[in-house]
């Protein structure tokens, strides 16, 4: 074990500040589109700027190998060799100066990997860097009303005519599917062969004509989920990521990355640290929420929690690095992580209290009311990429060697 | 960056593992707990030969001077084995006595400590509860210690008790060699028999002052609070794979119980909260050696945590078990009994999230 910050790494630091000195000034602070409500979900989880001088500056950091450390240069990324350390300076160091990261959502973190180890070349070379930069972004396609977690029942088809695939069906629960400018889908081409034989993985462009996307209003008030209807909708042929047929093979990969993407703990930790802040400001009978000894206790136990969570990522990153099956170590930290959000919110909006009747965008709401946003988001991290029940039978049957449910 | 263990540590906790299921089975522990000081001097030996009692001893006393973190594997293997027997309490009055500054005791005692022919053991709370070295009252007057120690883990069969008390200076920790004039030692019967506590009362008693102010005694503090937390890691685990164990061959309904989804789901529960803590464990072990900063808080954080979950996992166990788990043929509460002693030993969770919330400086 060593996680020292040696020279080599203070170097590094240094290094980073100097980038960061050069390359993203004050100016290019005060650049930043002004603070809406869409920006304060923003930070705490999703969309960065993605303007032509974020653009610029971003390809300059990937240049020098401080984003998408995973993905190889020719297609855009940083390509690094992991080093959680180093991983954590960067972040730290950007957030410090407040420059634009690596876009975070389904695109980056799903489709573009997934991409580097299934696609063409063609596709790679079409798709993976604009999606690091933010120019395409994509929504996935994988739920449908009669096929949520058990995915190999989807019914949504696709019959090639010619040089064209046509797709008739509906998915459901497609997140930023308004924003999106592609869709990567699970759609069924063969409906003679078993469950999970028949489905092929498509990359869809969401302009094509036979598209119908309609929000669905969830339990913050926004509109993140939507309904996508497809009514003969015809994609060029070459539209498919591996073999026909081979699309829940090609998901596996896929689904894999999501599990890591809402298996960290970064959204446990903003918020903690979010309300840290806020138990040393808000007082209830002349004292401050931070000194309630019953707040104190669990802001002490979820936080043993929340490490837990963290040291956990570094141990998981570790055994990658040296090719080591993590086992159940890394079939937990989804279900693990998920319940740390809860917690941390649960406790926020305990310390917020009447602060905490204020829905979000509402002026006089700490934070925006990010902190309730945070609090009914959970859902959206819980059931995302397999329902809490679904990951503990994952636990239970591949981890722990139990056999399948009766 | 390396979060992981390096091949002697992998190599140390293979051979400790075999050699326990070898030599200390729980027919074994059983015996042992059962017996007048719950000690077997035989184990105890083979244990020192795989060198267990000199871990943390510098080398030029002739211990391996490694670190907290191989101490705390260690831990997690008496914890995976449930064994009984002074383990603990000897690292806890080892890493004082590294602590201390007194080269003529260090010389003495820490080559016998390392071979394992002399144990030694720390005298630190008082009246029941008072875990806080400012609070204690044992007083300690030109050489001599007068108060009493109600909860001291093997004194009876310890050769050298290091006793926290007080002098006109303040804090310390004073040496007295087991059976010295004015001691007298009480045998306690504790609900976990694999780890005994005798009640040590000392009036007048010769004693050699071998360190002053806190730090010796916070650093066997820190200590103590990580390997209770390891060894909670083993016990869980050891619970964990007990229990799918069984949920793989116990057949109700005409399936083996592990395929109902309420089984899979609580055992799924038990792994979910266990992984992660290893690895809190782990940085918390490696951070008393390298992170002096975080070592304090981290280590009342990590020892309130990891009890936490022994207590949920121990108490899964036995619910998934049925009535056979609450049977005393049935192993699964000797680890139960273990959960109940690290969660109270050395201060409850909650004492030790205040200190934490204290620590803090919010």
């Amino acid at each position: 074990m060593n996680l020292s910050y040696s020279k080599e790494y203070e170097g590094f630091r240094e290094e980073v500040r100097q980038f960061l000195s050069e390359n993203w000034t004050d100016a290019d602070r005060a650049s930043a589109p002004e603070a809406d409500l869409q920006t304060v979900r923003g930070a705490m989880g999703g969309g960065v700027r993605t303007d032509e001088r974020a653009t610029e500056f971003r390809k300059q950091a990937i240049a020098r190998g401080y984003m998408y450390r995973s993905i190889p240069r020719q297609y855009g990324g940083g390509e690094q060799p992991p080093d959680p350390l180093k991983a954590t300076i960067i972040a730290e160091e950007f957030k410090q100066s407040k420059a634009p990261f690596e876009i975070m959502g389904q695109g980056p973190s799903m489709l573009a990997p997934t991409l580097v180890e299934k696609g063409t070349e063609e596709q790679r070379q079409k798709y993976v860097e604009s999606t690091l930069l933010g120019h395409t972004m994509w929504c996935q396609g994988y739920s449908e009303p009669g096929a949520g977690s058990d995915l190999a029942s989807l019914r949504t088809s696709a019959v090639l005519e010619g040089d064209e695939w046509v797709i008739n069906g509906q998915k459901i629960w497609t997140s930023n599917a308004q924003e999106a400018d592609m869709m990567f889908a699970l759609i069924r081409t063969e409906p003679d062969k078993p469950k999970h034989d028949g489905i092929t993985y498509f990359l869809i462009d969401m302009k094509t004509p036979g598209i119908d996307v309609r929000p669905l209003r969830q339990m913050t008030g926004e509109a993140d989920f939507n309904e996508v209807f497809f009514e003969n909708v015809r994609v060029p042929k070459d539209s498919i990521v591996g073999e026909r047929g081979n699309g829940w093979k090609v998901s596996r990969s896929t689904l894999k990355h999501e599990r890591a993407l809402i298996g960290n703990a970064s959204l446990a930790r903003r918020t903690f640290d979010g309300l840290i802040a806020m138990a040393q400001i808000i007082e209830v009978g002349g004292r401050r929420m931070i000194d309630d000894p019953v707040i104190r206790d669990r802001v002490c136990s979820i936080e043993a929690d929340l490490l837990a969570a963290e040291y956990n990522g570094f141990r998981l990153l570790t055994m990658g690095a040296k090719n080591e099956d993590p086992g159940v170590a890394g079939m937990v930290p989804k279900l693990h992580s998920t319940n740390v959000v809860y917690r941390v919110t649960q406790l926020a909006m305990d310390i917020l209290g009447d602060h905490g009747l204020f829905a979000p965008g509402e002026a006089r709401a700490p934070d925006m009311g990010g902190f309730s946003t945070a609090y009914m988001w959970y859902w959206g991290m819980a059931l995302g990429g397999g329902a809490p029940n679904i990951q503990r039978n994952i636990i239970g049957e591949r981890g722990l060697g139990l056999p399948r449910n009766v | 960056m390396d979060f992981g263990l390096s091949e002697d540590q992998v190599l140390f906790k293979d051979t400790l593992r075999r050699y326990l299921e070898a030599e200390c089975p729980t027919t074994r522990v059983r015996a042992i707990m059962e017996g007048d000081d719950g000690h077997d001097r035989d184990l105890w030996r083979g244990l020192a030969e795989l060198g267990i009692a000199g871990l943390i001893v510098p080398a030029e006393y002739g211990g391996s001077e490694l670190e907290i973190l191989d101490l705390a594997l260690a831990a997690e293997e008496m914890g995976w084995a449930a064994t009984p027997g002074p383990f603990f309490g000897n690292s806890i009055a080892t890493a004082a006595l590294v602590a201390s500054d007194d080269e003529d005791v260090k010389k003495e005692w820490l080559s016998r400590i390392a071979t394992g022919e002399s144990i030694a053991t720390l005298a630190l709370s008082e009246k029941i509860g008072e875990w806080d070295p400012d609070r204690m009252e044992t007083r300690a007057h030109d050489g001599r210690l007068s108060g009493e120690k109600p909860l001291v883990p093997y004194a009876a069969v310890s050769d050298v008790l290091l006793v926290a008390a007080k002098d006109e200076d303040g804090a310390g920790i004073w040496l007295v060699g087991n059976g010295a004039s004015g001691m007298t030692t009480t045998t306690l019967h504790g609900n976990d028999m694999t780890r005994r506590l005798d009640a040590v009362a000392f009036d007048n008693t010769p004693a050699v002052k071998i360190a002053s102010g806190r730090a010796a005694l916070d650093r066997a503090r820190d200590v103590g609070l990580v390997l209770l937390a390891a060894d909670s890691y083993g016990g869980s685990a050891r619970s964990l794979h007990m229990t799918s164990d069984y949920a793989l061959t116990r057949e109700q309904f005409g399936q083996v119980i592990g395929a109902f989804q309420g089984v899979k789901h609580q055992l799924a529960n038990m792994a979910t909260e266990l992984e992660p803590a290893l690895s809190l464990w782990w940085y918390t072990a490696h951070a008393l050696d390298h992170i002096q900063d975080k070592a304090e808080r981290h280590a009342a954080l990590t020892k309130a945590h990891l009890t936490d979950v022994f207590d949920m996992v121990s108490r899964y166990a036995i619910e998934l078990h049925g009535g056979i788990g609450f049977t005393w043929e049935y192993d699964l509460h000797l680890w139960f009994r273990r959960a109940l002693f690290n969660r109270s030993y050395m201060g409850t969770a909650s004492y030790h999230r205040k200190r934490a919330g204290d620590l803090a400086g919010w």
